[in-house]
């Protein structure tokens, strides 16, 4: 495994991909370093990279003027409640797929997946038309449901991976020494799925708080989450830049922390299992 | 293992998640299909009728749909392109022995976890802003003229804002590729004395090859549906309207949801055939 390198390439690795890396990484730095400026500031020119007076203004100004906590608010309520929702419905059905599977197993996962790929587009206007007819536009309780369905496949899927890595023997000895179904599922499985579970929670968390189609197209004012919230950007009057950049670190700060964890989970998570 | 009662029971089990998905399928689905082949405007009179395949023919022949279907495969094409050859080589280089590697595979993976609007509105004011944006300055700097990228050279920026949000995702799936590359057989190959381009052509890239078809049927499934990233930067504008975009503009901005519902159809029908060669590949490695 270990290849013996000379230190001298090393270095030259570590100066190239830390480059290319903070090449890639710049528009965040830019991001969250303009949050710091004045607006004057965030527009000078020529542009000031670090030596300028640093002020919290910009992050108040945003909670003040456009109700920021309640955006924010709404986004962990859809992100985390279509999560938790997808994940309760979830865990049986993955659950029986990896422990006892049956000639269908195979094809009910695929299937389950090709529902992931339907485009969202394709199916807009009967998705508006219930949404109307069932009062759910731009309610917290309508993208919830429909967060947890576009959802859902992948993390049947993941947890179906997750828990087909249980060893059976495991489940028949127990059974030998007497548990019940439920000492099982309680006692045995569970604790050794927790770590699973935790990682399907987080992914997908990320993923229904990213998730751009339909929070833009079913939420007006008062369900719209952070992502229809920074889009309301678009179309800004005066100076704004260093207020859009508060913003926009708010919105993504906590996410980048969390994504930083689910890196292992975003393969497993998005290629299904095809790339170990 | 298995006895009759477990298998009752694990159907119960399955049940509401395949229920739901089942709804969420095809409920939407057979409404889109029956709306195609209605004259449906909600706002100019509704329900006028059933019309056959003409909303079918209209969508194809309207003057829009070609632009959008060009603007659609340089959006993927580009994309794919740049995100699968930066990705190979940022995954090898990522894969050398370096100080801090964890902390530099974290600045690649950040862009993934942005969200599209932010993402499109960072890019679109504080980069590509002809007047106070970066780019604007440092063409400045070197003394040419600050270029209009989202109305100039709207569908290049776009695969620009696109490609930078994907790159990391197009690496991190190559490198968990690379890693799993048995190093005894480089090694012998470079004791064997090939030199570096060729490990790459006759090892590494055979090797990859199942990770770059994966990227790409996914990575593609995704780009045809892109929207928020055009939705906040040009709206449409400039040659840059995608399939799914035009028919977005359709169903919900010139409530013809009929002509929609029959464009959407079309993008179901395209996102299927991609789907298709995906299934096959992930199937295949259920079977292992």
């Amino acid at each position: 495994m270990a290849r013996a390198v000379t230190t001298n390439r090393k270095v030259i690795n570590t100066a190239f991909a830390w480059g290319i890396g903070l090449l890639i990484f710049f528009p965040i730095l830019w991001t969250i370093l303009t949050s710091f400026k004045t607006e004057a500031t965030a527009i000078a020119d020529p542009p000031v990279f670090l030596f300028f007076d640093w002020t919290l203004e910009n992050y108040q100004v945003v909670q003040e003027r456009s109700n920021y906590a309640r955006f924010l608010w709404n986004s962990v309520i859809i992100a985390g409640g279509s999560t938790v929702l997808g994940i309760i419905i979830a865990i049986p059905a993955a659950w029986s797929m990896a422990f006892v599977p049956s000639r269908r197993t195979k094809d009910i996962l695929l299937w389950m997946l090709s529902t992931k790929m339907l485009p969202a587009v394709g199916v807009l206007y009967p998705i508006y038309l219930i949404f109307i007819e069932l009062g759910l536009l731009d309610t917290r309780i309508g993208l919830v449901i429909v967060l947890m369905l576009i959802n859902l496949p992948i993390i049947v899927w993941m947890l179906y991976t997750y828990f087909r890595e249980i060893p059976g023997e495991i489940l028949e000895a127990s059974r030998m020494d007497g548990a019940s179904l439920r000492d099982e599922i309680l006692y045995v499985l569970t604790p050794m799925a927790v770590p699973g579970i935790a990682s399907t929670l987080l992914l997908n968390f990320i993923l229904a708080w990213n998730e751009a189609f339909w929070t833009l197209n079913l939420t007006a004012a008062k369900a719209a989450p952070l992502t229809a919230f920074i889009a309301s950007y678009s179309s800004p009057e005066g100076l704004f830049y260093a207020k859009l950049s508060a913003a926009s670190t708010m919105a993504i700060a906590p996410i980048l922390i969390l994504g930083w964890f689910s890196q292992k989970q975003l393969v497993r998570g998005l290629t299904f299992g095809a790339v170990k | 293992m298995a006895t009759q009662h477990s298998r009752s029971a694990a159907r119960l089990m399955m049940g509401p998640a395949v229920v739901l998905l089942l709804g969420w399928m095809l409920v939407p689905l057979l409404m889109t299909l029956y709306f195609s082949f209605k004259s449906y405007l909600p706002l100019r009179g509704g329900d006028l009728g059933w019309i056959g395949f003409d909303n079918y023919v209209r969508f194809v022949t309207s003057s829009a749909f070609w632009p959008s279907v060009s603007a659609t495969l340089i959006i993927v094409g580009g994309v794919l392109l740049i995100t699968v050859v930066l990705g190979v080589l940022l995954a090898i280089l990522l894969d050398q022995p370096m100080w801090g590697q964890g902390i530099v595979r974290i600045l690649v993976i950040a862009p993934f976890f942005v969200m599209p609007t932010v993402s499109a509105l960072v890019w679109k004011n504080m980069f590509m802003d002809p007047v106070n944006g970066l780019f604007a300055h440092l063409w400045k700097f070197f003394g040419a003229q600050p270029v209009e990228w989202l109305s100039d050279a709207s569908l290049f920026s776009i695969v620009l804002i696109v490609s930078w949000q994907w790159l990391p995702f197009a690496t991190l799936i190559l490198l968990t590729a690379i890693q799993s590359l048995d190093s005894e057989q480089l090694e012998a190959a470079e004791m064997d004395g090939a030199p570096p381009p060729k490990r790459f052509v006759f090892i590494i890239l055979p090797h990859l090859g199942r990770a770059i078809t994966i990227v790409v049927l996914i990575q593609t499934i995704f780009l045809l549906s892109i929207f928020a990233e055009i939705f906040v930067t040009t709206g449409g504008a400039f040659g840059s309207r995608t399939l799914t975009y035009l028919i977005f503009q359709r169903v919900l901005e010139s409530q013809n949801v009929g002509l929609g519902s029959a464009g959407g159809v079309y993008a179901i029908i395209l996102a299927n055939i991609v789907a298709l060669f995906l299934m096959r590949i992930v199937g295949k490695n259920l079977d292992a």
